[in-house]
């Protein structure tokens, strides 16, 4: 395991995330010890129980002072679970639907129904791809225009088919470029804002990766909104905010801490419901472990919700985002 | 997705593209951004501030815009106390209430976003007014508040409204909250359409980002001045990110019109006239 994952890990450690350079080095310390107790049949016992509870500690002692730009990285890690993990191992069956209607299928966008604990959702999910291949046909997960109306589209058979509306956010945000723009990608993604206030079913919206901008928030409408612990949700990526306020990219941690872009930050400010604690380590370290625990939230968050009536669900949905993360004022009272 | 959040003072191209280089105070004489001749500063003042050689639409002030689209006398200013408050401490190169102190000192307005109600040539409307100049024109809490409740008392009050705008997009300063904006002025917009209210957004030079993506590009008629930029991420970016040069006249309101982004062109001396005939169509004058 060590072996194979090796080039990965080196790519890792030098992307912003030498935080992670001592665990990585007990890891590789106790996998050499496994393979020599082995070959050697000498007994390591000890020694490896006390090279794990090191590794316990470390992993503890790294991941509770973590900077808000190292938890960008995590949120960024290779090896973290997507869109296509949480299809494969959360949902028990998935039915793609590609079509947006109007110009082409967008990889970075996926929707579908799927089945959850033997209940039909609709789902709509960034994707960003695993492979470098299928990294660049989902453009790392930027959305064109085609993408967010491909994902309205299907909301709206939700809609009518009373399905629950399950989001996952991944992006780094809508793709810049001239055919997004020819093809309306402001209005596109005003448009899903505008027209999940009055979609008729219940909609969860989790962060489940990076949560970037505009490009997010075009799913990001939901009754709840959930955010993974080492997640994040921002107005602009730290790189670019760095670039225009610092007139320097150099200064992407300045900007990380800067804009309270870390899931405790968004709880406190009030800009999303609840945080879902990750598995130590982040969810890289232990992929089903996350994605257990975001199948319970969501099972649990259907059975919430199903107790509206649709008038309930929509005037809640209103006043959540009306008075969101209000500090000029208080909300007037119900 | 990134540059969608530009300031102009942090932006020499959005300073350009908002002419707010050339506009500097005190000069008799300015050079237009767009035909590069000098233009003596009173004509351009007198004549709505549009180029008298080439036509060009400079941005306009936020008073400016509501003087010369109200029946005069008739604007009642809404919300004016409103300030932004700094929720998230945000420093960059200076913190950002000092930002929001010498915006409010130079402008003699709490925020970037003027709100009222009045009449255009007798019909009652509630206005929305972005101005650039102040901080780019961006969308923090209280601009978000401000365009929300334009849509509340346009509802209460069954008057049209009308936004014009001219902005970087949201307020980084303010982090997710201003993100917020977005989904709240949509939200807003989306009960006022749901209950038979009227809609018009005016985009002027520039409006981009999370502007664009929000209530400018959703009210019921979307209309461009001319040659005004109008965009999600901003030229500089996606030609960085594309590492190639952009389509002449890419991203200007007479491209949005050809791709069918937009409804009409409206020429800043013709504006006051085509607002009220679009009015005249949903309301019948006071």
């Amino acid at each position: 395991m060590v072996d194979e994952s090796r080039p990965r890990r080196v790519e890792a450690l030098n992307s912003g995330l030498a935080f992670e350079r001592p665990i990585l080095e007990l890891e590789q310390k106790i996998a050499e010890l496994e393979k020599l107790a082995a070959s050697t049949r000498l007994d390591l016992n000890g020694e490896i129980k006390l090279l794990r509870e090191r590794l316990k500690r470390t992993i503890e002692e790294t991941y509770r002072h973590l900077t808000p730009w190292e938890r960008v990285n995590v949120a960024r890690h290779a090896d973290r679970p997507i869109t296509q993990d949480y299809i494969e191992q959360m949902l028990d069956d998935f039915f793609e639907l590609h079509g947006d209607g109007y110009f082409g299928d967008d990889r970075a966008m996926v929707t579908g129904m799927g089945k959850i604990g033997g209940r039909s959702v609709m789902l709509v999910a960034h994707r960003k791809g695993k492979t470098t291949k299928e990294r660049l046909a989902c453009n790392f997960g930027c959305a064109h225009p085609e993408g967010y109306r491909k994902a309205l589209r299907k909301m709206k058979l939700a809609e009518r088919l009373r399905l629950p509306i399950v989001a996952l956010i991944n992006t780094p945000g809508a793709y810049p470029g001239i055919g997004a723009e020819e093809r309306g990608q402001a209005r596109a993604i005003a448009e899903n804002i505008l027209e999940m206030f009055g979609l008729a079913t219940p909609i969860l919206s989790i962060v489940i990766g990076e949560g970037g901008s505009g490009g997010a928030l075009g799913i990001g409408v939901g009754d709840k909104v959930a955010i993974l612990q080492h997640a994040y949700y921002s107005v602009i990526s730290p790189e670019a905010c760095s670039a225009i306020l610092w007139r320097n990219g150099e200064r992407a941690p300045d900007a990380a801490r800067a804009l309270r872009l870390t899931s405790d930050d968004l709880l406190a400010l009030g800009v999303v419901d609840e945080v879902i604690p990750e598995p130590l380590g982040g969810a890289h370290r232990d992929p089903p472990a996350m994605i257990a625990a975001v199948k319970q939230r969501v099972l649990a968050w259907l059975d919430e919700l199903s107790a509206f009536s649709t008038t309930e669900l929509l005037d809640r949905r209103y006043r959540k985002f009306r008075y969101i993360a209000q500090g000029v004022l208080a909300p007037p009272p119900l | 997705m990134t540059a969608n959040e530009r300031k102009p003072e942090d932006d020499p191209e959005l300073s350009r593209l908002a002419g707010k280089k050339r506009e500097m105070p005190g000069g008799l004489w300015l050079k237009c951004e767009s035909c590069r001749q000098m233009i003596f500063r009173k004509e351009l003042e007198s004549r709505q501030r549009v180029c008298p050689n080439c036509g060009f639409h400079f941005t306009l002030p936020g008073r400016e815009r509501v003087e010369i689209t109200m029946d005069p006398g008739t604007f009642e200013e809404l919300f004016a106390d409103l300030s932004p408050v700094d929720r998230l401490k945000f420093v960059d190169q200076l913190p950002y209430p000092e930002k929001i102190h010498s915006a409010q000192r130079k402008s003699g307005q709490a925020e970037a976003v003027i709100a009222g109600t009045g009449t255009v040539k007798g019909h009652p409307v509630v206005l929305g007014v972005l101005d650039f100049s102040f901080l780019g024109g961006s969308m923090g809490e209280v601009v978000g508040e401000k365009v929300a409740r334009c849509c509340e008392v346009a509802l209460e009050t069954k008057r049209p409204v009308i936004f014009f705008t001219s902005s970087g997009g949201a307020r980084m300063h303010e982090g997710a909250v201003s993100l917020m904006q977005m989904a709240k002025t949509c939200g807003a917009l989306s009960r006022l359409q749901r209950n038979g209210g009227f809609s018009i957004s005016v985009m002027t030079n520039p409006t981009t980002g999370g502007v664009t993506a929000s209530f400018a590009s959703t009210c019921d008629v979307l209309i461009a001045e001319p040659g005004a930029l109008i965009g999600f991420a901003g030229p500089r970016v996606i030609s960085t990110t594309l590492k190639q040069d952009l389509p002449k006249g890419f991203q200007r309101a007479e491209f949005l019109l050809e791709k069918g982004q937009i409804d009409a062109i409206v020429p800043r001396d013709r504006m006051r006239d085509d607002l009220a005939r679009l009015l005249s169509f949903v309301q019948k004058p006071a």
